[in-house]
């Protein structure tokens, strides 16, 4: 299964992604803040990147920015999770490398079918 | 873990994000905000929305929406702050609260007041249009249709950012039957393949019964890197019409949400990683002492005598700081009780006219969670009392020479193992004069009483005494102080009020640190022990025949460095029989209540110890002047001594005037 990487500020979102990814059989590690996230990205290679993008310290969009530097991600596909309200962020993120969106509220059903999507 | 743990930890932390805006929104001043300030309460309420949707509080997820925006144009400067703004925002997180706990309790929302307030924030954001309309122009646009064409042609670098044409046209085969035909004319030769570009285009019909918007959701996130044209095959006729569907809610029912209601008793408490980390520790070195002695199973030999006294030791040691550690645990700070005064005073003092500075101190003193939950109800009643009746007017003030705002201070902190918390203002005082009034009009002083201004003062805190002079929203509703007094004496602490009329009023409270276990002094009379909470005894001594006055009434008083003492004898109080016939046989326990010392006399004085406290009232019944039971190390049982209660029963049993101590 996947290695996937998890970066939110929020405790509850990560626990849900977590807990939603790893029901689906994936490993996951996840940050709290895009610094953190891109630390964990440099000590691991994730099959998957899943970032929020209001952070503290390091927003998802910097974040993805850096990863995309990142020869080891080139390829790795990252999704900035958004809200509909957001359209220019996912357009941002789109911009600076992020493969796609997951729009929030998603329930896990829609993290499981987004995931496997860009998984296979 | 499962999921409603995940919802929990969500609950939790919405709840901490209110109480963030709340602060931020507080003391936001009018003008252009500071990105730092907002930026922390819109990501409070964008991730209220977010998880919102996500755990199951599509209501909630909903009603921020309108908040969030308003919010990001604060935050890109579209908007300004104000006053209004603030107060409406307010009253949004107040709601969104509600909404959280009526879902919690699962009781209805109150309707009218979230629509209510989704139509102000929506007035400000200009949107007025309801949401059917938007439904129905959507299914115009988005005619249904079962069969189509789509041209996809993928830009060259769409690789670059991981998406992969494939899983496009795999996702459009799951929506229907698809037949699809690759476009290999821009492929070059293999020598000039460059594999990380995309050459290839691709001509797909697909048969779904699907709108236009759903195939193209499949491309959503590389419409801007590709070419895609997507047309119907045969006419929008067969347009399945999707009819909004209307949910009735509930209409609320009578039961309105107070502002007053304590925190809901929660299950859960949060612990820095700090203290279990401590507790891990301690077990371990538990462990470490259980392996030392475990060696001596059944041969011990004289030489290992040694190893064994240090062994028990050193589990004394652990079982004391595993011990206080476990304590440590129930301990949170004030902070969560006083927190939720800012926003408290805030409202108050609107309602009242009156102009009114809070200061906090002590936030971090950390007290017991059943404390702390205790104490709220009392200190919230302290405040609106010192609100409605301490502080004056601005005007009253001018006219007194004082500045026109007003102050009022919740300050709490450690005093020799009790936790004292104060309510200080700087209003009017108590005026003795109309309270000694009140008391002689109800009866509860008699007219031949001499009191000092100190007792005065406390008579406030008797049942059915008020001198509010009119029965206002705020305080005064038939919730006296004297309910107050009962609150904390219930949790084994005192309350007392000093005040200056003019000047001020400061009103104490002492609670003990944990209602679990407590330091205590072990006494005996007769063959009776009893335990008294060290944090009580000012002082013991032995008795000086001089110094004992006897009183009409057959009272005696012990005369204490110039000062005059009640002495109450444990063995009258409890109706047993003293080892001593006379007072100088024993000795005095000088213990405080209420700011006043009084002499306890016993027969003897015995060990001090840590007791664990038993509750007298589910194994027995309540007894005035004991707080509990506790079981020795003999295994004989002991009453805890409520120092409070054994005095009150004592001015009771010899009418207060007699003990006047000036």
């Amino acid at each position: 299964m996947a290695n996937i990487l998890a970066v939110d500020d929020s405790p509850s979102m990560r626990k849900m992604v977590s807990f939603t990814l790893k029901e689906a059989g994936h490993h996951v590690i996840t940050a709290e803040n895009g610094e953190q996230g891109l630390a964990a990205a440099r000590a691991e290679t994730a099959d998957l990147v899943l970032t929020d993008i209001n952070m503290p310290t390091m927003d998802g969009i910097s974040l993805v920015k850096a990863l995309r530097d990142l020869p080891n991600y080139a390829h790795v596909p990252i999704l900035v999770l958004t809200t509909e309200s957001g359209a220019n962020k996912k357009m941002e993120g789109k911009h600076v490398g992020a493969t796609g969106w997951l729009v929030k509220p998603f329930n896990p059903e829609k993290l499981l079918e987004v995931v496997s999507k860009v998984l296979d | 873990m499962d999921l409603k743990d995940v919802v929990d930890s969500f609950y939790a932390e919405s709840l901490e994000g209110l109480d963030l805006m709340e602060n931020v929104l507080l003391t936001l001043p009018p003008g252009p905000v500071e990105s730092e300030v907002i930026n922390k309460i819109f990501r409070a309420a964008h991730s209220i929305k977010g998880g919102g949707g996500i755990f199951g509080f599509a209501e909630i997820s909903d009603f921020m929406h309108g908040v969030e925006t308003v919010l990001d144009q604060l935050r890109n400067g579209q908007r300004e702050a104000s006053n209004e703004l603030s107060e409406l925002l307010l009253e949004t997180v107040d709601c969104v609260r509600h909404m959280f706990k009526a879902a919690r309790d699962k009781k209805p929302v109150q309707q009218d007041r979230v629509t209510s307030l989704r139509q102000q924030v929506d007035m400000i954001l200009h949107q007025s249009a309801p949401e059917t309309s938007k439904l129905k122009t959507e299914l115009m646009v988005n005619p249904k249709s079962s069969d189509w064409h789509i041209s996809f042609k993928p830009h060259p670098g769409m690789l670059a950012k991981a998406n992969d044409p494939l899983r496009m046209i795999r996702h459009l085969a799951e929506l229907g039957s698809i037949r699809s035909q690759a476009c290999l004319d821009e492929l070059p030769p293999f020598a000039e393949l460059d594999p990380t570009e995309c050459y290839l285009a691709w001509e797909i019909e697909l048969t779904a019964d699907v709108r236009e918007d759903e195939i193209e959701e499949v491309f959503s996130w590389v419409l801007d890197e590709c070419d895609l044209i997507i047309k119907p095959l045969d006419s929008p006729a067969k347009q399945a019409g999707k009819s909004a569907r209307i949910e009735l809610k509930p209409v609320p029912s009578g039961d309105t949400l107070q502002s007053t209601d304590g925190p809901a008793a929660s299950e859960s408490i949060r612990v820095s990683i700090d203290k279990i980390d401590n507790l891990i520790n301690l077990v371990g070195e538990l462990v470490i002492t259980q392996s030392m002695l475990s060696r001596f199973d059944n041969d011990i030999s004289a030489l290992d005598l040694e190893t064994l006294r240090n062994g028990l030791s050193q589990l004394i040691r652990n079982t004391r700081d595993l011990q206080e550690s476990v304590l440590q645990i129930r301990m949170l700070p004030i902070r969560f009780c006083f927190n939720r005064f800012p926003r408290l005073v805030h409202d108050i003092s609107l309602k009242l006219n009156k102009k009114v500075n809070l200061k906090l101190s002590g936030e971090d003193t950390e007290l017991d969670k059943t404390v702390l939950e205790c104490i709220n109800n009392p200190l919230l009643h302290l405040v609106r009392n010192a609100l409605d009746h301490g502080l004056e007017t601005p005007e009253q003030r001018r006219r007194a020479n004082k500045p026109e705002t007003g102050t009022l201070e919740l300050k709490a902190y450690h005093e020799s193992g009790s936790i004292l918390i104060e309510v200080i203002d700087d209003g009017n005082g108590l005026n003795t004069d109309k309270i000694r009034k009140r008391a002689l009009e109800r009866g509860i002083i008699a007219a031949e009483d001499n009191l000092g201004e100190h007792q005065i003062n406390q008579l406030i805190f008797q049942a059915g005494f008020t001198t509010a002079e009119k029965i206002s929203d705020l305080s005064g509703r038939g919730v006296g102080m004297d309910v107050v007094k009962r609150d904390i004496n219930d949790l084994g602490g005192d309350v007392w009020l000093e005040s200056e009329f003019g000047v001020g009023t400061k009103v104490s409270i002492r609670l003990p640190l944990t209602l679990a276990i407590l330091d205590g002094q072990l006494l005996r009379v007769g063959s009776e022990i009893y335990v008294m909470p060290l944090s009580t005894i000012i002082e013991t001594l032995q008795i000086n025949s001089d110094h004992i006055n006897t009183l009409p009434g057959n009272s005696q008083v012990y005369r204490l460095r110039n000062k005059y003492i009640p002495i109450i004898r444990l063995d009258e109080a409890f109706n047993t029989n003293a080892e001593a016939t006379k007072l100088e046989d024993g000795l005095l326990v000088i213990v405080d209540s209420e700011r006043q010392h009084y002499g306890i006399w016993v027969d003897e004085l015995l060990d001090q110890q840590q007791v664990v406290i038993k509750s007298l009232v589910s194994n027995f019944k309540q007894v005035c002047g004991v707080s509990g039971a506790t079981i020795l190390g003999d295994g004989t049982v002991a009453l805890i001594l409520d120092a409070t209660g054994i005095v009150s029963a004592f001015t009771k049993r010899h009418n207060v005037s007699g003990m006047a101590v000036a």
